[in-house]
């Protein structure tokens, strides 16, 4: 799905302007990430393109728009709901939109297959460790199949192995789908590990301070960590930032 | 468990000894305090009396009591679906609260009679507040991206109170049911002294009778229907809540 923002603006408590006249598009596929300093519109930006909130002027336009429920998000945390196991957990976006019980149990199964949970379908998020918490709460995300993922510095509470397991994870979800990702991160490391494109916001007004294609192989492991390529796209991305 | 359960025990049974002990050694007289052997010994003499009274007094708390929890959730999903119906009703469920219960008594009487439906009413007007402010609460303190998440599947506002607020508000609604349990037996007895039955009556007549040790010995009981009722909570409260919320881990 491809996303196109045109002159969106946001303000917040009458004068406090956070996104100004920003105009970005994503293509169908793609996989970007959105770097930039707390406080600069980052979440503000995921949700309007979520439809959860409004931009006070400007236009969002998904395409092909008309299905429902085709974009996921996922949060800092993973917000599960604590009364409910892994598998009822996984299930709650196809439960929401009306899908039958035998339907929706299956695919929450299949697709918790594919982040590694299936031995832990009975259990309760107070079990879990915070790196499986996560990934039941990508699970939950990929369960309605999305065409558009957005992700809100969604790894950024874990540890830094957990992270690196939850990187290349993600990266191979999205090389097996094709969906198209939009990944808000503050960790240059993160952003140039995972993405094909780059967007490097300024502190303020959410102007674009960089644009960038990453020049990386399309396949991302652990032995990319230490690839000279990974080194000089974060230097690039990490001057942007301090310019 | 067994721990938790022998600890308190100890200083009862110390405190009932010393008592027994300053009653019997004439240092506090037996018309001001009764010796515990007193007091246990009205219980076993008044035994049907008393179980009579206990058993009045539980049927009224708990009925009002249960009148509370079902009203009181109602009430707080009632404030909770919009911010101008709270703005206009909740400092009322607050005024209501602090109107004292032992000045709205005697209207009770003259509203219900005589007899139980005063009790029951006593303690209702007693107990509902803290299962409304508790479970108010816990529906407004729902975590905002799990609100997000609904939305962003269309959840109605119906389902996403069965399967979001109210859920989530559980802790909070077992913290104001575990306060009005008691409050729940407190206003019974208050009913009860006006409106006659159960213990509340058995406390009255022993009073001007001079029956200390029968005083005694209802309020034991009326305190040990209290605790009992909270035991119910906790164990309720803890069945319900063990897979999943921290405080309840322990
Ligand atoms: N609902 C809101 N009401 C008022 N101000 C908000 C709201 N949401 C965000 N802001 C403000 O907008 C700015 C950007 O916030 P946010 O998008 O969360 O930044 P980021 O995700 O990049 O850290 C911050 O200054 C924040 O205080
Ligand atoms: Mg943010």
């Amino acid at each position: 799905m491809a996303v196109q923002l045109e002159g969106v603006r946001r303000v917040f408590d009458n004068n406090h302007v956070v996104i100004d006249r920003m105009d970005l598009g994503v293509d169908a596929g793609e996989f970007l990430a959105v770097l930039g300093p707390s406080g600069c519109g980052k979440s503000t930006l995921l949700r309007m393109i979520a439809r959860l909130s409004e931009p006070d002027s400007g236009q969002i336009r998904l395409q092909p728009n008309g299905a429902r429920f085709e974009t996921s998000f996922v949060f800092q945390d993973a917000h599960l709901l604590p009364w409910r196991n892994v598998l009822a957990n996984a299930a709650l976006p196809l439960e929401l939109m009306g899908e039958a019980k035998p339907k929706r149990d299956e695919r929450a199964r299949a697709v918790l297959e594919q982040v590694g949970l299936l031995d832990a379908l009975d259990r309760y998020p107070a079990e879990l460790s915070g790196g499986m918490r996560m990934r039941v709460s990508l699970a939950r995300a990929l369960v309605t199949e999305p065409r558009l993922l957005l992700l809100d510095e969604p790894f950024a509470a874990l540890d830094e192995i957990t992270r690196f397991h939850l990187d290349v994870q993600l990266r191979e979800l999205w090389q097996r789908r094709g969906m198209t990702v939009i990944f808000v991160t503050h960790s240059v490391s993160e952003a140039a590990f995972l993405a094909n494109r780059a967007v490097v916001l300024a502190r303020s007004g959410g102007a674009i301070k960089l644009d960038r294609r990453l020049e990386l192989p399309a396949v991302r492991n652990n032995e990319l960590r230490a690839d000279p390529r990974l080194g000089q796209e974060m230097r690039l991305l990490l001057g942007a930032i301090e310019e | 468990m067994k721990k938790t359960l022998l600890a308190p025990l100890i200083p009862f049974v110390l405190l009932t000894l010393i008592a027994e002990f300053l009653v019997r050694a004439g240092f506090v007289r037996a018309y001001l305090v009764p010796a515990p052997s007193a007091v246990f010994r009205a219980m076993i003499d008044s035994r049907v009396e008393l179980l009579q009274a206990l058993f009045a007094t539980s049927a009224g708390s708990l009925a009002g009591f249960v009148m509370s929890a079902l009203t009181g959730i109602a009430i707080a999903v009632l404030l909770s679906s919009s911010r101008g119906v709270q703005r206009a009703f909740y400092p009322y469920a607050i005024f209501f609260q602090t109107v004292p219960l032992i000045a709205v008594a005697p209207l009770l009487v003259i509203w219900f009679g005589f007899g139980i439906q005063t009790v029951i009413a006593s303690a209702f007007v007693a107990s509902v507040f803290p299962v409304i402010a508790n479970t108010l609460s816990g529906i407004l303190s729902t975590d905002p991206p799990l609100r997000d998440l609904f939305k962003l599947y269309g959840a109605s506002p119906l389902v996403t109170l069965f399967k979001l607020r109210l859920p989530a508000a559980l802790p909070q609604l077992f913290t104001g049911l575990r306060v009005s349990a008691g409050l729940a037996v407190i206003g019974a007895i208050v009913g009860e002294f006006i409106a006659g039955g159960g213990l509340g009556s058995v406390v009255e007549t022993a009073r001007t009778q001079q029956r200390i040790d029968k005083v005694f010995a209802a309020v034991l009981l009326a305190s040990l229907l209290g605790l009992a009722l909270f035991g119910f909570i906790n164990l309720l409260s803890h069945l319900t809540l063990r897979r999943w919320h921290a405080s309840e881990q322990s």
